[in-house]
């Protein structure tokens, strides 16, 4: 095996490691403090904040549109149409002659 | 479980596959064009189509096997490419922490496969479907495995054809992800402390993403939501 082989399977590893080394931690207390609970609750908002927020400010107006009528869909619509009607806006807005 | 239980099980298994399949389409869709983007880079930056696919098919996880062949065309010492994959990975602790919580249904060797397809899309859907009801490990392994043949496969073909990728600006493929994770952030609004947790995340992810760069973002980003709602939320409950 060449020795970029090697590195892809430490690479491997240590992804894997990061995969399971929260739950290994986790399950080895018995209660967990309200805080931590409630930091994990938090979880998927901040992560999925993070990749939203900054990818927004290198858009322009046609990606702005989108995401504002995503929010707006949102409110009122399931997320599938949500998704469906950022999509939309920004396919068509790109492929517009402006 | 009763015999009779396990005969209705067999179709429950196989609708709970198909439906995790059918709920990752959203992200299969956007991502093919980043596995044949990885492929190509891949062969363009030095490694065999060989080396390449053993890459997707062992590591799976995208913006860390960029940042990786980013490295191998500089001359690293080996030790420090395997540290800043972990690096860029680590985010996924905090995935494995909360999403474990709803696995307890699970065998033990059946955690140990699904850790390992943990990907950013997988987490936030697994968690979309615990919102809704039990996350059975067949839904999970058929959103798993789809998005899995669909990345190792993009890779296979980027590799070795390179430059297919279509004009994936007029399709809005650059973007689509982002308006799927920002639906995500949305469904999650019902949890305590979501406001200030994502007002907290996204003006320190995109400080962050100007000032150290990508993808550290994302880690500095979620780790600072979190710590918010830690501290905002009592020490001690009333009743214990």
């Amino acid at each position: 095996m060449s020795t970029t082989m090697w590195i892809i399977l430490g690479g491997a590893l240590v992804t894997y490691l990061t995969r399971i080394g929260g739950y290994l931690v986790l399950s080895r207390f018995q209660r967990i403090h309200p805080r931590v609970e409630a930091g994990l609750d938090a979880v998927p908002a901040a992560v999925l904040t993070t990749l939203v927020a900054p990818a927004a400010t290198t858009g322009g107006p046609i990606e702005w549109i989108a995401l504002a009528v995503a929010i707006a869909v949102a409110w009122r619509g399931s997320l599938v149409a949500m998704f469906l009607a950022g999509a939309a806006v920004l396919i068509v807005l790109r492929n517009l002659p402006l | 479980m009763t015999a009779a239980d396990r005969t209705q099980d067999r179709p429950g298994r196989l609708a709970d596959f198909v439906d995790g399949m059918r709920r990752s389409i959203p992200v299969v869709l956007p991502s093919l064009p980043f596995g044949l983007l990885f492929g190509t880079v891949g062969v363009q930056n030095g490694l065999s189509v060989a080396e390449a696919t053993w890459m997707s098919v062992i590591v799976f996880a995208g913006a860390s096997q960029l940042v990786g062949i980013e490295l191998f065309g500089q001359k690293i010492a080996p030790w420090l490419i395997v540290l800043s994959i972990f690096a860029v990975n680590f985010r996924h602790i905090l995935y494995s922490a909360a999403l474990g919580r709803q696995m307890k249904r699970w065998s033990c060797l059946q955690r140990v496969v699904g850790f390992f397809f943990l990907t950013d899309a997988q987490y936030a859907d697994g968690e979309r479907k615990a919102l809704e009801g039990p996350l059975t490990f067949p839904w999970y392994m058929g959103y798993a495995l789809f998005l899995y043949a669909n990345w190792v496969g993009g890779t296979v073909v980027g590799a070795a054809f390179g430059n297919l990728i279509p004009d994936s600006h007029a399709l809005g493929l650059d973007f689509l992800l982002v308006i799927y994770f920002l639906c995500m952030v949305m469904g999650f609004r019902k949890r305590p402390l979501w406001l200030p947790v994502v007002g907290a995340s996204a003006v320190s992810s995109t400080v962050a993403y100007y000032l150290i760069g990508s993808p550290w973002h994302v880690s500095v980003g979620a780790v600072v939501g979190v710590a918010l709602a830690a501290l905002l939320t009592p020490g001690r409950r009333a009743a214990r």
